[in-house]
């Protein structure tokens, strides 16, 4: 794609807002459609875009597979530990009244970490699975 | 406090596991964590079942949402036997696993297979755990997946097939599932179980309900491989590792007949699934079918995990058989014999594990010999076939005792000698492996097998002492089944 100046830089200047757009989607979910699950792929969908244009070992550079290894486990862990912190401070699992002082603002922030921690782990499954496509040919000539 | 929290402690204690493996670089590190959670999560088990054994059953209701609204788990003595099965399994595979997988997969990947075990384990806790349809599904496609990957991993190249094979078969099971549990709520708008068994009683008659039973029949009797719908578990459990193989044997099936049974015992109602819809004339004969052809097809076997994995097939048929009397007798005897089978093909696939280790091959004449170089191995491997072939103070004389004793109440005495005949199928294909193993001579070129580890022997022989001790004492699995089908034909 190296020799395509109009993709090149039509992606380039697309790359941000859609990264900007995941976000709206993460943190919007609440109020509006939207949430974790569309907003990891969305983000995403902002790497693959770079990996598309300038190349899978560029893509890797700027996000190694080590990292995505973590988002992998991190957003299950994010996930379930909100879980148990709700049940160390005495509610059930997953009951997020009690994650402030008032319901309201408990159920608030806890459905916000959970769609946090789904849009970490979308993300990097998404970006894995699309790593090992595209790393598949390569691997098997070395 | 705790003892408030524990049903979602049993699926929380594998799911917090499952990230923190897939972070760790040293395979060691990530089969220590498993070990301990697995420990940690029998240990729950057994509490569970020490709450249900007087009866009634635990509720827990997720997020603090009421049930039918939110997701509700319920454990009456039927899921706790079962988690006590999965649990106790686990409990005994993993530490097997250490040694085993090292031997047969890539070091970098032994820490994502602990992942990918420990999810898989969350996935059959969750399917027995929960009072919620919808999660039931959930749950599964958490162990199904896992599964996949797991079976993937065998050494040979086929394991990549045979885990594709399963992919599909398994996905239309589960879709069939899905689908079937989408038309039960649109007909009732509700996915709570004991609240769908209240509802449908008023939209039993419709054609929609009918055709919900028949996609959940199909869906789950694919995911627990009756005849014919077994094609994916052969291959399968040939191909995958030695302690996947143990694990899924011993557990995964076991959870699908679970479900079985709670969906057309509690969901339905035994009157509706019996009665209305004649399940047991579907079910009796493809479980005769299956006990029979499989037997003679495991007669024919050269590798002994494939000999192994047909002999399944045949017994989830004596399961199923126990099930479809649709007495109390024959469902006690199909309980019995999902918990006791489950401890038999345990031993016989882990002690083939150690086998494996030593010798690199499950072909019969590779294990030539091998009975005086591995004596510890090979005696448990025998004790493992008595117990399948059902000789008594074995755990497998108990449950084929029942399932005759039922046959016979309901006056079915040709199914009676069927059984009989086939457990003599089961001596044959158990001696075969014997005869190779204590009076074959060895190749001369055969590597020098010397005896398995000892982290392999313990677990092993945890479960063969288990095996003869249940098949004495009967009183916990005699009792807990007997109490589980008096509740299943009772409803909840």
């Amino acid at each position: 794609m190296k020799h395509h100046a109009i993709i090149r830089i039509a992606a380039k200047f697309l790359i941000p807002p859609i990264l900007l757009f995941a976000l709206y989607v993460q943190f919007h979910g609440d109020f509006g459609p939207g949430g974790g699950f569309q907003a990891g792929v969305l983000f995403a969908v902002g790497f693959i875009l770079y990996a598309l244009m300038s190349g899978l070992s560029d893509a890797q550079h700027a996000l190694p597979m080590s990292a995505v290894r973590i988002c992998l486990a991190s957003g299950v862990l994010i996930y379930a530990g909100v879980g148990v912190v709700c049940m160390v401070l005495g509610g059930r699992f997953l009951e997020y009244d009690v994650l402030a002082k008032d319901g309201h603002s408990g159920q608030h922030l806890g459905i916000l970490l959970v769609e946090l921690g789904v849009g970490i782990t979308v993300f990097g499954v998404m970006v894995a699975v699309f790593y090992a496509f595209a790393g598949r040919s390569r691997e098997a000539d070395r | 406090m705790i003892s408030l929290q524990l049903p979602i402690l049993q699926v929380v204690i594998p799911l917090l596991g499952a990230p923190v493996c897939a972070l760790f670089r040293s395979s060691r590190s990530a089969w220590a964590l498993s070990v301990a959670l697995a420990w940690l999560s029998f240990g729950v088990a057994v509490a569970l079942f020490q709450q249900s054994w007087f009866g009634g059953y635990v509720s827990y209701e997720i997020g603090g949402w009421p049930p039918p609204w939110g997701i509700e788990y319920r454990i009456d003595i039927l899921n706790s036997f079962v988690l006590l099965l999965v649990s106790g399994m686990a409990a005994v595979v993993v530490p097997f696993a250490g040694r085993s997988i090292e031997a047969e997969l890539q070091d970098d990947r032994i820490p994502l297979f602990y992942a990918a075990l420990l999810l898989c384990y969350t996935g059959l806790l969750g399917i027995t755990v929960t009072g919620d349809a919808f999660n039931v599904f959930v749950f599964l496609e958490i162990s199904s997946l896992s599964t996949y990957a797991m079976i993937a991993l065998g050494r040979d190249r086929r394991a990549l097939t045979a885990s594709y094979q399963y992919l599909i078969m398994g996905t239309i099971g589960a879709t069939f599932i899905l689908i079937g549990i989408g038309l039960m709520y649109v007909m009732t708008g509700t996915l709570n179980m004991a609240d769908l068994a209240e509802r449908l009683q008023q939209v039993n008659n419709t054609r929609t309900i009918r055709v919900a039973f028949g996609f959940l029949t199909v869906g789950i009797c694919l995911k627990l491989a009756l005849f014919p719908l077994h094609l994916w578990l052969p291959n399968a459990y040939t191909f995958a590792p030695s302690a996947v193989t143990a694990f899924l044997a011993s557990t995964a099936t076991k959870v699908a007949v679970y479900m079985l049974l709670r969906f057309f015992f509690t969901v339905f109602g035994a009157e509706f699934s019996f009665a209305t819809m004649n399940l047991d004339l579907i079910l009796m004969p493809l479980a005769l079918v299956a006990i029979f052809s499989m037997s003679l097809v495991a007669l024919y076997q050269d590798n002994v995990k494939r000999m192994l994995a047909y002999s399944s097939v045949a017994q989830i048929g004596y399961m199923i058989l126990g099930i479809s009397f649709g007495s109390i007798n024959g469902l006690t005897a199909g309980i019995l014999h999902l918990f006791n089978h489950g401890l038999m093909k345990g031993a016989l696939f882990l002690a083939l594990g150690a086998l494996v280790l030593r010798t690199g091959s499950t072909q019969i004449q590779d294990l030539a010999g091998v009975g005086r170089r591995m004596p510890w191995t090979m005696g448990a491997f025998v004790i493992g076939g008595l117990s399948l072939i059902g000789v008594p103070l074995t755990v497998g004389f108990i449950s084929k005792w029942y399932l005759v004793a039922a046959a016979i109440e309901a006056g079915y005495w040709p199914i009676a000698g069927l059984i009989l005949l086939t457990s003599l199928m089961a001596v044959v294909y158990i001696w075969r492996v014997v005869e190779v193993a204590y009076f074959g001579v060895p190749l001369a070129e055969a590597p020098l097998a010397s005896e398995a580890p000892l982290s392999m022997l313990l677990p092993i022989w945890v479960l063969v002492i288990a095996n003869l001790y249940l098949g004495i004492n009967t009183s916990l699995t005699v009792g807990a089944a007997t109490m589980a089908a008096g509740q299943l034909m009772a409803g909840w």
